[in-house]
C-alpha cells in the first residue's frame, strides 16, 4: 500500500505523470499547459521532465486542440487534452459531437478514439463569465461519449487513468472549486469501475445522488440532518454517461427517497434522466417522488450571485424535508 | 481589385527588402527588442522611442492621416494615456485589495488603444475583448462601468449602443465575426460608419478569427481588425500561435495588413485612420498588427514568473508608450510642468472617484438572476423565479 495525502489537483497531475510514464502514447495538449503547467497547475513540472513531444502547448484554439487529437488517435496516439475552463469547450464542440463522439461507430468499430478531453467545470471561485459553467448534459446527451466527474482526491488519481486506458472518448470533468481539497490516495489501490457509483456515506431514510463538487454539499448535508435524527444516505455517481442506475436503484430500494443534487441547471439535467429511470424502475418503492436541486433556467450570473444559484447546504436540506414530508 | 489600390500596396511594400530580417524578428519576440526595432522596416513607426518624429518616405502616407495633429491633440492624447493608465492601475490596486474579483491590465498597450480609439469616429463602432480599457475611455464608457464585471455583480454593465461600444468579449476571437456582420449590415445600410474588432495574438490562432477575416474579405465588409499582438497569450509566445507575421497573413485572405509600432500613439492613430478610411470609402477590411508588450500578468491570476524573463520586460520598458509622448512634448515645447502637474492632479482625482465608486458598487439583488434571461418572457424561468422567491421567504421568515 502506498497511502499519501494529496489535493484533487495534485492527484491528477501524478495521474498524468503516471499515464505519460506508462504509455509513450499518451500525449498532453493544451493551452499554457508547459511550462505554466495550466492555469490550475494540473499538468505542472510534466513538460520538463517528458518534454515538449510529449506535452505540448498548442495554439489558442479549441478546435484545433480536439480536432488534431482526433487525428492522433486515429494514428495511434492516446492524447488526454486540457480545455482551460468549461466555457471556452464550445469552439470544440463541434469536433467532439460530430467527429469524436461518432466516429468509432462509423468505422464500424475498425477504429478507436482514446481522446480524454478534461474541462475544469463548474463554479464558486467568484470568475468572471464563462469560468463556471456546468455543461456536462450537454456531452452526456450524445451518444458515443463517456462523461464522468470525481469528487475527491482518490477518485481523480483513478478516474483519470481509468479514462485514459478507455478506448472510448471520455469527457472529464474536473470540479474546480475542490481542486484544492485533499484527500487520501492509494496509488496502489485495485480501483473501482470507472462508471460505477459509491455510497459514500450509508443511511436509511433519503438518497442524496450527487457528482463531483455537490457531493461535499451533500455529506454536509447528510451530516446536518443526522443531527436532526434523518438518516440521509449519500451516493456519489461518478458518471454522467453511463449513469450506473443499478447503483442508484439499489440505494433507491432500501431508502425509498431519492433527492438528487448537480450545480448544472435542472431543466433536462442529469437529474431529470436519473429522476424518470427511477420512477420507472421504483414506483412501487418510492414513498416520494424524486426530487431535483440544482441550478436555474437562466444564465450562469455574475460571481456576487453565485451563491444564490448554486446548490447549498440549505437548498439541499430544503429538498429533503420536502422529500420526507410526503 | 481593391485590395491590390495603392493605399493597400504602400504598407506592404514599405516592409519591402528587409522582410526576411523583419520576420526573423517577428518568430522571436524577445529579440525584436529595442535595438533591432528601429531595423524594422515593416513597423510603421511615426515617433521614435526617443520621442523624435521619424519623417522618410515610407511612412510618408501613413503620416498625412495625421498632418492635422497639433500639439494641442499631442497633449490630449498624452493626457488620455495617462489617464488610462492610472485607471488601469487604479483596478490593478483594487483587486489586490479584494475589491475586483479580477483585473486583466492593459498596462503597455496604451498607445495601441488610444491612438486606434482616437481614429474612431462617433459613428463606429468598437468590438473589444476584455482588456480595452483605453479605447472604452476614447468612447466616453465611464471608467467605473467598465469595473462591473470584474467585480462580479454584473456580465456587461453597459449599454453597448450609447457609445458604440460593445460589450467585453471573453471568448477568445468570437467578437470579430460579430464586427464582420455589424460591418457587413453597415455596408448594406450605405452607412457612412466603419467597424473594428480589437483581438490579440493568441486569438488570431482560433477558426473564428479566420473566418472573420473570410467573410468580411469576400463581402468587402467596412470593418478593421485590430490586432494588439502583446507578443503573449497568457503564457505561450506568438511563436506557438503562428509562423507567419501576423499582418501578413491579410494578404491570403484577399486584403492588406499593415504592423504598426504599437508603442507609438501617433503611428497607431495615423495607421487606424488610414484603415478606417479604406473601409468607409468601401474597400474592405484592413489588418493592423499594432506590434506591443504586455508589460504585467496577463491577469491578476497569473504569475509571469513561471513562464518569461525579467530582461524581456526591462528592453520594452525603453520603448514606453508614454514616456515616448511626454519626451516629445518635452523636446518640441509642446508641454510644460505645469500641465504634467494637472495632469498628475487630475489623474489622481479619478482615481479617487473610482475607489470610491466601486466600493460603493452595489452587489445585486437576488431575483437579477432571474432578469433579461428572455426579451419576451418564458414560462419556466417565472414558474422558478416564483419558486425560489416562495423558498428564499420561507427561509427568512422560519428563522
Ligand atoms: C475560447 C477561449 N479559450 C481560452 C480562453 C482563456 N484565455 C483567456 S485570455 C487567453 C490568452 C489570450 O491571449 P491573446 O489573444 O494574445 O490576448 P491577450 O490576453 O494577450 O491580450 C486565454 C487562453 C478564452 N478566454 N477563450
Amino acid at each position: 500500500m502506498a497511502i499519501e495525502k494529496m489535493s484533487i489537483a495534485k492527484a491528477l497531475n501524478e495521474s498524468l505523470r503516471k499515464a505519460l510514464e506508462q504509455d509513450p502514447k499518451v500525449l498532453i495538449m493544451g493551452e499554457d499547459v508547459g511550462k505554466l503547467g495550466g492555469v490550475f497547475r494540473i499538468t505542472d513540472g510534466l513538460q520538463k521532465d517528458f518534454g515538449e513531444e510529449r506535452v505540448i502547448d498548442t495554439p489558442l484554439a479549441e478546435s484545433g486542440i480536439v480536432g488534431t487529437a482526433i487525428g492522433l488517435a486515429l494514428r495511434g496516439y492516446r492524447p488526454v487534452v486540457e480545455i482551460q475552463f468549461d466555457g471556452f469547450v464550445f469552439p470544440a464542440y463541434d469536433q467532439i459531437v460530430t467527429q469524436l463522439a461518432k466516429m468509432h461507430a462509423r468505422a464500424l468499430g475498425k477504429i478507436k478514439l482514446p481522446v480524454v478531453v478534461r474541462i475544469p467545470y463548474g463554479g464558486a471561485i467568484g470568475a468572471v463569465e464563462h469560468h463556471s459553467e456546468s455543461p456536462e448534459t450537454l456531452f452526456a446527451h450524445v451518444a458515443g461519449l463517456k462523461v464522468v466527474s470525481p469528487s475527491n482526491a482518490s477518485d481523480a488519481y483513478w478516474m483519470l487513468q481509468q479514462a485514459i486506458l478507455s478506448d472510448d472518448p471520455v469527457i472529464f470533468f474536473e470540479p474546480k472549486r475542490r481542486y484544492w481539497d485533499k484527500g487520501e490516495v492509494d496509488t496502489e489501490a485495485i480501483p473501482g469501475e470507472l462508471h460505477k457509483s459509491r455510497v459514500v456515506r450509508e443511511g436509511s431514510d433519503l438518497t442524496l445522488a450527487a457528482y463531483g463538487p455537490m457531493v461535499k454539499v451533500c455529506l454536509e448535508a447528510a451530516a446536518a440532518a443526522a443531527e436532526e435524527g434523518k438518516s440521509v444516505e449519500v451516493l456519489d455517481l461518478r458518471s454522467m454517461s453511463p449513469v450506473d442506475f443499478d447503483g442508484i436503484q439499489a440505494s433507491v430500494e432500501r431508502t425509498r427517497r431519492l433527492v438528487v443534487v448537480h450545480e448544472a441547471p435542472v431543466f433536462l439535467g442529469v437529474g431529470s434522466e436519473i429522476a424518470a429511470r427511477i420512477t420507472e424502475r421504483c414506483f412501487y418503492h418510492l414513498e416520494a417522488p424524486v426530487l431535483r436541486v440544482g441550478g436555474f433556467h437562466a444564465p450562469y450570473p455574475p460571481a456576487r450571485l453565485e451563491d444564490e444559484y448554486l446548490p447549498g447546504l440549505d437548498r439541499v436540506l430544503d429538498a429533503v424535508d420536502r422529500s420526507l414530508a410526503y | 481589385m481593391t485590395v491590390e489600390s495603392t493605399a493597400a500596396r504602400k504598407p506592404r511594400r514599405s516592409s519591402g527588402t528587409k522582410r526576411a530580417a523583419g520576420a526573423a524578428n517577428a518568430a522571436k519576440p524577445a529579440a525584436a527588442t529595442a535595438q533591432t526595432q528601429d531595423a524594422e522596416p515593416q513597423l510603421v513607426q511615426l515617433l521614435t522611442p526617443q520621442g523624435d518624429r521619424v519623417d522618410n518616405a515610407e511612412n510618408a502616407e501613413f503620416a498625412s492621416f495625421v498632418a492635422d495633429i497639433t500639439t494641442e491633440d499631442l497633449r490630449g492624447l498624452y493626457r488620455d494615456m495617462v489617464m488610462t493608465r492610472r485607471f488601469d492601475g487604479e483596478a490593478t490596486a483594487l483587486q489586490r485589495q479584494g475589491e475586483l474579483g479580477l483585473w486583466a491590465s492593459l498596462l503597455g498597450q496604451e498607445a495601441a488603444q488610444i491612438g486606434s480609439g482616437r481614429a474612431l469616429n462617433d459613428a463606429d463602432y468598437v468590438f473589444p475583448t476584455y482588456r480595452e480599457h483605453g479605447v472604452a475611455w476614447c468612447r466616453g464608457v465611464d471608467p467605473t462601468n467598465l469595473l462591473g464585471m470584474f467585480r462580479g455583480v454584473n456580465h456587461g454593465g453597459w449599454d453597448p449602443n450609447l457609445n458604440n461600444f460593445h460589450l467585453y468579449t471573453i471568448v477568445i476571437g468570437s467578437q470579430t465575426l460579430h464586427a464582420t456582420g455589424y460591418a457587413m449590415g453597415v455596408a448594406k445600410d450605405g452607412a457612412d460608419a466603419a467597424v473594428i474588432a480589437y483581438f490579440g495574438d493568441g486569438a488570431s490562432s482560433q477558426g473564428d478569427v479566420m473566418e472573420a477575416f473570410n467573410f468580411s474579405a469576400v463581402y468587402n465588409s467596412p470593418v478593421v481588425f485590430f490586432c494588439q499582438n502583446n507578443q503573449w497569450a497568457i503564457s505561450e509566445p506568438t511563436e506557438r500561435q503562428m509562423r507567419v507575421p501576423l499582418y501578413q497573413r491579410a494578404q491570403g485572405f484577399g486584403f492588406p495588413g499593415v504592423r504598426v509600432d504599437g508603442n507609438d500613439v501617433l503611428a497607431c492613430l495615423a495607421v487606424t485612420r488610414w484603415a478606417l478610411d479604406r473601409a468607409r470609402r468601401g474597400e474592405g477590411p484592413t489588418l493592423v498588427e499594432a506590434f506591443t508588450y504586455r508589460m504585467g500578468a496577463h491577469t491578476t491570476s497569473d504569475d509571469p514568473t513561471k513562464y518569461r524573463r525579467d530582461e524581456e520586460r526591462a528592453a520594452w520598458e525603453s520603448k514606453d508608450p508614454i514616456q515616448r509622448l511626454k519626451a516629445h512634448l518635452l523636446a518640441t515645447g509642446g508641454a510644460d510642468e505645469a500641465f504634467f502637474e494637472e495632469l498628475e492632479a487630475e489623474s489622481e482625482a479619478m482615481g479617487k472617484r473610482v475607489r470610491e465608486a466601486v466600493r460603493a458598487m452595489p452587489d445585486p439583488d437576488t431575483m437579477a438572476i432571474f432578469e433579461n434571461v428572455y426579451a419576451d418572457g418564458h414560462a419556466l424561468v417565472d414558474e422558478e423565479r416564483a419558486q425560489f422567491a416562495a423558498y428564499l421567504a420561507s427561509f427568512e421568515g422560519g428563522e
